[in-house]
């Protein structure tokens, strides 16, 4: 037997040894990654809740409402009117909640505060809260996103 | 001949242990005006020993799911006999393994420690300190409460702000898109079966290699003949041991470990919201900055320069050139000072509620 073939069935070996095992160890992990990302719940969208009662709500107080599977907050400005937000802060994701004593929206996680247009106004938080759009059908306050 | 004897005679006869007793014989540990400081990784692997036995004793009645993990907890914490101290013991030994796992790593970094030929020593530490900080983040979650559900939410969204797999990450984290139950049972699974497994290798292997150099030795001659191992340090060790005994159980004692209230994920952040204290730098840090930097948001350069501020930690070894040759840096004292002051001077003043 040649040197050359010799050699050529080395390194045959050597690719087909290298390539199974890399094979192998894909196969395993694979599954395994796959498996810790936790699959998609099919949620049927929430577009519209009903998030409260305005008989519940007087001027100059605020609410977290269940917006499907995340927190919206509604505010009763000191003028009275209703608005909603998103209630999930956009520094680092804590709900916020309505400070009376200073008539605006506030996250007490870092202490971040967002105007009643739910602008970010003071402290870390980059971006304004997601604003949505509110109905009053009597007594009931309904939110609606994307709108 | 005594039964204690027969049966040394009859392993080592199979074994060959007598090398190992020589070894444990000569085995000895330097002594200088500084070498207190070698107590400290020994109080940290006691403390965490507390740890391993209180929270498998934890392990018989809590419940890792979003219903019953704060009942299961209040449970422990007032039906059953003793629960209220072994919880508080494994919350405060917690606690208290991390503050000497901090002292044991300045009195390296200060020391100079970590230079060539410890640098895997330094590194496998820092990665111990890292597994620790994990193991406060992924228990504070456990027993469910308002506190831990937004300390929670907070940090694993530091998370997402990682470039690329950010996203990604968060999922695997929470088990979801939100902290739910399914965050809980995962970081159960991480905090007593992953943490703990890799945590006791890289134990045995920090220790494998202290056992293979043996101890740092500053510059200067010591002035005086090293310490045998056996029975003199062990047993000053054990002194050691003891008094962080006792102050972990006046601790638990006296100040018991709260619950608080069952998280409500449809309920704001309360006031005053904070987490553990070893995190109040970081956290106060994150208060400070302003919403965006450079155009940036604020809390992505904060995050980034964290790490980078950690990772330049962790390379000590690496830039550490002067060291290295046994001279003295003035740089990397410059360095250690800066770190321990600020973290000391932002915990300081947040528990003062400077930055209320
Ligand atoms: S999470 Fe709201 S201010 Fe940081």
């Amino acid at each position: 037997m040649s040197s050359h073939q010799r050699i050529s069935r080395k390194s045959f070996l050597n690719w087909f040894l290298g390539t199974s095992l890399g094979a192998t160890i894909l196969a395993t992990l694979y599954p395994i990654f796959r498996y810790v990302l936790p699959p998609e719940v099919a949620e049927a969208p929430t577009n519209r809740v009903l998030a409260g009662k305005l008989s519940e709500l007087p001027p100059n107080t605020g609410k977290v409402f269940r917006f499907g599977a995340k927190p919206g907050i509604l505010v009763r400005t000191p003028s009275g009117e209703v608005r909603a937000f998103s209630g999930i802060c956009t520094h680092l994701n804590c709900t916020v909640q309505y400070r009376p004593d200073f008539q605006h929206i506030w996250c007490a996680c870092h202490n971040g505060h967002y105007d009643l247009q739910g602008k970010n106004i003071q402290g870390p938080p980059p971006r304004p809260l997601e604003a949505y759009r509110v109905d009053i059908v009597g007594d009931e306050i309904y939110v609606t996103r994307g709108a | 001949m005594r039964l204690g004897e027969r049966i040394w005679h009859a392993l080592d006869s199979r074994l060959n242990l007598q090398p190992l007793v020589q070894f444990a014989k000569e085995k000895s540990v330097p002594r200088h005006r500084h070498d207190w400081m070698y107590y400290f990784g020994g109080l940290t692997l006691f403390f965490f020993g507390v740890q391993v036995i209180t929270g498998i004793l934890l392990l018989l009645y809590y419940r890792p799911t979003a219903e019953a993990a704060f009942e299961s907890v209040q449970f422990i914490m007032s039906r059953v006999p003793f629960g209220w101290l072994i919880r508080s013991i494994h919350s405060w030994s917690a606690n208290l393994m991390i503050a000497a796992a901090f002292v044991h790593m300045f009195t390296v970094f200060f020391s100079g420690a970590y230079v060539k030929p410890r640098e895997l020593t330094w590194w496998t530490g820092a990665a111990l300190l890292l597994l620790a900080l994990g193991f406060g983040f992924s228990g504070y979650l456990l027993p469910w409460n308002e506190l831990a559900f937004f300390a929670t939410r907070v940090g694993t969204d530091m998370v997402s702000k990682v470039p690329l797999v950010g996203d990604w990450l968060l999922k695997v984290l929470r088990g979801g898109e939100d902290v739910t139950g399914a965050t809980l049972t995962r970081f159960f699974g991480i905090h007593v079966a992953i943490l703990p497994m890799l945590t006791s290798l890289l134990i045995l292997l920090h220790l494998a290699l202290i056992q293979r150099q043996g101890m740092h030795e500053p510059q200067e001659k010591p002035p005086l003949p090293p310490r045998p191992f056996f029975p003199n340090f062990v047993l000053r060790e054990l002194m050691v041991w003891l008094v962080g005994l006792a102050a972990l159980a006046a601790l638990a004692a006296f100040f018991p470990w709260e619950l608080g209230k069952k998280a409500d994920p449809f309920a704001p952040a309360p006031a005053g919201i904070k987490p553990e204290w070893y995190f109040l730098f970081m956290f106060e840090t994150l208060k400070l900055l302003p919403a965006k930097i450079f155009g940036l948001d604020g809390e992505v350069v904060g995050l980034a320069a964290f790490t980078a501020g950690g990772l330049f930690w962790f390379l000590a070894p690496l830039w550490d050139r002067k060291r290295a040759r046994g001279e003295k840096s003035l740089f990397a004292l410059l360095v250690g000072w800066g770190v321990l002051l600020y973290i000391l001077s932002f915990t300081a003043l947040s528990y003062l509620g400077v930055f209320q």
